[in-house]
């Protein structure tokens, strides 16, 4: 069914809170991601010419960076883009055999690969890029929030957090109930000002991104100092040779 | 955005097609043109044949065409599923009225035309919509985009009406409609396309990234080397030059040269008409696969900011 849940007060959002100001952009978490989803729950996830020239395949996790700003107030950013698990996800509602859904559980948006009919619709419905077509098996892949690691009881408890988090060797990426001001991942958002990506475009995005701390000013170094005369301008030796000592 | 051939073809084909049962559900019935005869027999023929090709070609798009069945359960919240019922169910009236007309029964003919015209429009309706709802293509997203498709249907249906008319000896009626569509149809699309280039963007890389509080947000890095599917389906580009000469072929070839041969048809009769009224006929509807090939090409899709940075 592709007409979305009621939404509940109160109800579980499951989501990730990513922070702009320590991911590194070291791709970990792609690449985590792809080889756990290649063998999970949207598997496989395919790869075409991996090993020479044009290679491509589906990926979950896009690491893009950005420089943004100028001169000395300018820096770069390193942006992961995933899927935000919207509540108004236009993706679900656009599809038209319900193989799109959102869980009325805890929020995950999933596509049922059994009776998608590669339509690919919902990618064109969705403003942020999270879904890529699977040409080799002709239906739509992706992000599933690892829903095969996170309520997965044969993992160790620590473990089930989607592999993009787990992996993060920044602890740039949380995870958590979003709908839940109590929660880890709301109280972040809260403390720093989390933001959702085109908030313009009404999909309400779950996911929160946390902007990067705005730096200090550089302290003030004062007027420059004077270098005083250079050792050749120095004729008395003894004094020369003080000024050698001291200036080491 | 990619344009499909199949989308393409798809959409100008049935296009035309609804809109020949359109007029001819409508105006059979209302005595404007003859019941009687072989004339409404090939028309409803010609226009669930350009039907039936146009949604076979849309199934080459899907990436699971046996599975095409599945896409009409959705119709409560989905436009495409919308559009897949109201095409099947069209089938029922207008198969009804080709009958009834091959049979000679008027009394069936008439409700049964005028239920397929209903179909008809609701069908073209239904697409314009799957375009309209996109949210994150501002050139889709805009309110004559729905009205543009239900119109062009319409003219191109109206050519093709125009057409058998001349092959059957009826009369200038159907030129005279059809020209005065394609004025309107070249109206239309010039007011569209003023729209859409002057219209403000709805999104820009700094909103997408959540950046701009700190300034300028411009892409360093792209997250692979190589191309992939967002890019090729989401991030088609067309020179600038070339969708400026395209659109006048659209204006000129599509809709202002039908609509002038179909006037002179329509005044000078005789064999020469059949004639004109065939140029026109090409003319239109191959301007119309111009027009709709732009549509795809000239979209931009919100994706492209996190990918090439400014603003959609």
């Amino acid at each position: 069914m592709t007409s979305l849940p009621e939404p509940q007060p109160g109800a579980k959002k499951l989501g990730l809170v990513i922070d702009l100001d320590t991911c590194v952009g070291c791709h970990a978490c792609a690449t985590n991601c792809k080889e756990w989803n290649t063998s999970g729950h949207m598997a496989p996830l395919p790869d075409h010419n991996p090993y020479s020239a044009g290679a491509e395949g589906v990926w979950f996790n896009r690491v893009h960076s950005y420089e943004a700003g100028e001169g000395e107030a300018g820096r770069t950013v390193h942006f992961p883009r995933s899927c935000l698990h919207c509540e108004q996800p236009a993706c679900v509602t656009v599809c038209p055999t319900g193989a799109s859904y959102k869980r009325a559980e805890d929020g995950i948006v999933l596509v049922n690969t059994d009776i998608c009919i590669g339509c690919q619709l919902c990618a064109w419905a969705c403003p942020y890029g999270a879904r890529e077509f699977d040409e080799d098996a002709g239906v739509m892949k992706k992000c599933t929030l690892c829903i095969d690691r996170i309520y997965n009881e044969t993992i160790p408890e620590a473990q089930r957090v989607p592999a993009c988090v787990a992996t993060c060797p920044a602890q740039a990426r949380h995870f958590g109930d979003l709908g839940d001001p109590d929660s880890a991942v709301s109280k972040l958002v809260a403390e720093r000002g989390g933001i959702a990506l085109m908030p313009e475009l009404g999909y309400a995005p779950v996911n929160r991104y946390l902007p990067p701390r705005r730096r200090a000013p550089a302290p003030d170094p004062g007027p420059p100092r004077d270098p005083g005369p250079l050792p050749s301008q120095i004729k008395n030796p003894l004094l020369r040779w003080v000024d050698k000592v001291l200036s080491r | 955005m990619k344009p499909a051939l199949s989308i393409v073809f798809f959409t100008v084909a049935s296009g035309a097609g609804y809109g020949l049962l359109f007029w001819l559900g409508l105006l059979l019935p209302a005595g404007l043109l003859p019941m009687a005869g072989w004339f409404g027999v090939a028309g409803v023929a010609v226009a669930l044949g350009l039907i039936s090709a146009g949604l076979l070609s849309s199934l080459a798009h899907l990436g699971r065409p046996e599975r095409a069945w599945r896409a009409l359960s959705q119709w409560r919240s989905s436009w495409l599923s919308r559009e897949g019922v109201a095409a099947l169910a069209t089938f029922a009236p207008a198969g009804v009225f080709f009958l009834a007309l091959l049979a000679g029964r008027e009394g069936v003919a008439a409700p049964a035309g005028l239920l397929a015209a209903v179909g008809a429009a609701a069908t073209v309706y239904c697409t314009g919509m799957i375009y309209a709802s996109l949210k994150p293509i501002r050139q889709w997203h805009h309110p004559l985009v729905v009205p543009g498709y239900l119109l062009f249907g319409a003219f191109t249906g109206a050519v093709l009406l125009a057409l058998l008319a001349a092959a059957f000896g009826l009369g200038a009626g159907p030129a005279l409609l059809a020209a005065l569509l394609g004025a309107a149809g070249l109206a239309l699309k010039r007011a569209y396309w003023a729209s859409v280039d002057a219209g403000p963007p709805i999104a820009t890389v700094e909103s997408a990234t959540g950046l701009g509080f700190i300034g300028r947000v411009r892409p360093l890095d792209p997250p692979h080397t190589e191309t992939n599917y967002l890019l090729r389906e989401m991030a088609f580009r067309i020179a600038r030059v070339h969708a400026a000469r395209l659109r006048r072929i659209v204006l000129s070839a599509g809709f202002m040269l039908p609509a002038l041969l179909l006037v002179a048809a329509a005044l000078f009769g005789g064999g020469g008409a059949l004639l004109l009224t065939w140029a026109a006929a090409l003319l239109a509807l191959g301007g119309m696969l111009v027009e709709r090939w732009l549509m795809f090409a000239e979209a931009t899709h919100t994706v492209t900011l996190y990918y090439r940075g400014g603003s959609v």
